[in-house]
């Protein structure tokens, strides 16, 4: 058995004194400053204090937009986990109590190294990273967020999928006295998201655990979530308890959900609209109540890494 | 005071001002006085309009039934300004969309209403408000008899296109379009079932 009791950890081994004693001072400052502009509720009110641990050891990323990042306000208060509420503040709201550790992740299917893993173990072999992305949702809004995480290509390596493996399937925690939002069947839970083994072998995808360089609050997914930033927002799966590794294209949520709507694929493309709304612009989150929205741009604006995936593929079929 | 100079004096302007209150609080929310529009304010204040002009309706539909179960008869003395706000929500959810989300950009306006059915059903429901409007003076219905009823019949269809163009547009928990169709339904149901206990006493 690969489960062990996991070590408690303690506070001090993430956090180092003098950074907690930083943060104070940070916090003591940032809330003299709130109080005297008086805008918006205090940083400290949206995550509690407790939850939110620097990450250290962490490294910049070739990979990172230099565009302006959003205001952590709006990361952490405005973005959809339906498993706590289909509102877009619900998650914020409702994901307060939800406590994301101890956490394991169980490796499936055509690949050597299967098994349960603790959360601290299945990450500890590879370098966080920081990797400053933009994030485009499919209903035409978008952010650019400095997400903590490991590459999912080297963790997809590590675990040495066999050539079987053609895809890999990831799947959310089900436990609906934790995440309230599984009380309703608004989707088939769990949710499930998948990758083809190429996709998720490109050195962009992550899996973050945090943002801001701190631990990735619970709204936005704890303890571990996928980023894969050419794609529309909802490929990137939150909570993950299990990843597969399947001969067959994994069903996926919003796909069984509408599959008219929603495709497997769903790279941001400004040339295939939703059915319902146009995906040739987005609106950037924190532009301003009189800003114009922007061009979506083809894969996100990661065509240079990840075109060559997608060489000879009708993406108005594929969407 | 008799009940309709009460009504016309001191109980028109406090519904007036309760009407007007959704708005106010948007304006406000906006300078954050009184709350906040959130991360992405635009659709904020589209979705809210959007949603109180659904009110609206209801509230402008109910009057009827009300009076008939109540027997207030003043009742309808609301409707007008009622149905006006309506019209005046339902305008500013549209003019948010038209020039704060769209950024007034012809092209995208014109494929929307042309090609997003539930942009078109929502732009009719609003042509048809339009049209209320426009004839909701007592002139204009002194000049058009009968067919100021038959126009202003066309309450049923906005109320109907609203609920179907807010169904339409969420992405897929529909719950509370749901509750705004059943709404809709027991305001016309009753109506239906009022128009038959008539024909079965005056045959």
């Amino acid at each position: 058995m690969l489960i062990k009791k996991a070590a408690d950890i303690r506070p001090s081994e993430i956090t180092s004194k003098q950074n907690y004693l930083n943060r104070r001072d940070f916090i003591r400052v940032g809330s003299i400053a709130g109080a005297l502009t008086a805008a918006g509720p205090a940083l400290s009110a949206i995550v509690p204090e407790e939850r939110r641990a620097k990450l250290s050891d962490v490294r910049g990323s070739e990979f990172s937009t230099t565009e302006a990042t959003n205001a952590y306000e709006d990361v952490t208060t405005y973005n959809n986990y339906y498993e706590f509420g289909t509102g877009k503040a619900d998650p914020y709201q409702n994901a307060q109590e939800f406590e994301p550790r101890p956490w394991s992740i169980t490796v499936e299917g055509h690949a050597e190294k299967t098994g349960t893993f603790h959360l601290e173990d299945f990450i500890k072999p590879f370098d966080l990273e920081e990797r400053i992305y933009r994030m485009r949702c499919v209903e035409a809004w978008s952010m650019v967020i400095p997400w903590v995480g490991i590459s999912l290509a080297e963790v997809v390596m590590h675990l040495q999928p066999t050539s079987k493996a053609k895809y890999v399937a990831f799947e959310t925690l089900h436990d609906p006295v934790r995440m309230p939002g599984q009380r309703r069947r608004v989707l088939d839970w769990p949710y499930r998201e998948g990758l083809t083994i190429a996709e998720a072998t490109n050195p962009l995808p992550i899996l973050a655990v945090g943002i801001f360089g701190e631990v990735i609050p619970n709204q936005n997914g704890a303890p571990i979530r996928l980023v894969v930033p050419w794609k529309y927002g909802f490929k990137g799966i939150k909570g993950i308890v299990r990843m597969r590794f399947v001969e067959k294209q994994p069903k996926t949520s919003w796909n069984m959900s509408q599959p008219r709507e929603y495709g497997f694929y769903a790279n941001v493309n400004p040339e295939v609209s939703h059915p319902r709304w146009s995906q040739a612009r987005e609106r950037r989150i924190g532009a301003g109540i009189f800003a114009s929205k922007q061009p979506t741009l083809m894969f996100n604006g990661y065509g240079k890494q990840v075109a060559h995936l997608y060489k000879g593929v009708d993406l108005r079929k594929n969407f | 005071m008799d009940t309709l100079r009460q009504v016309r004096l001191v109980w028109k302007p406090i519904v007036f001002l309760l009407c007007l209150a959704p708005a106010v609080l948007v304006a406000t929310d906006a300078f954050e006085f009184t709350g906040s529009l959130g991360a992405n304010p635009v659709e904020a204040i589209q979705d809210r309009f959007g949603n109180w002009g659904i009110r609206f309706i209801m509230i402008t539909l109910a009057v009827t039934p009300l009076r008939r179960i109540t027997g207030w008869a003043w009742l309808v003395r609301f409707r007008r300004m009622l149905g006006l706000f309506t019209f005046f929500y339902v305008l500013m959810h549209f003019l948010t969309w038209l020039i704060l989300d769209q950024s007034l950009l012809l092209s995208a306006i014109a494929e929307d209403i042309l090609e997003r059915p539930f942009i078109t059903i929502g732009f009719a429901a609003l042509l048809l408000l339009i049209a209320m409007a426009v004839t909701s003076t007592n002139g204009m219905r002194r000049r058009l008899g009968r067919r100021w009823d038959k126009l202003h019949y066309s309450a049923y269809a906005v109320a109907m296109l609203g609920v179907w163009h807010y169904w339409w547009q969420v992405k897929l928990d529909a719950l509370d379009p749901l509750i705004y169709a059943v709404i809709l339904a027991v305001l016309l149901g009753y109506r239906l079932w009022h128009y038959g206990q008539r024909r079965r006493t005056h045959p």
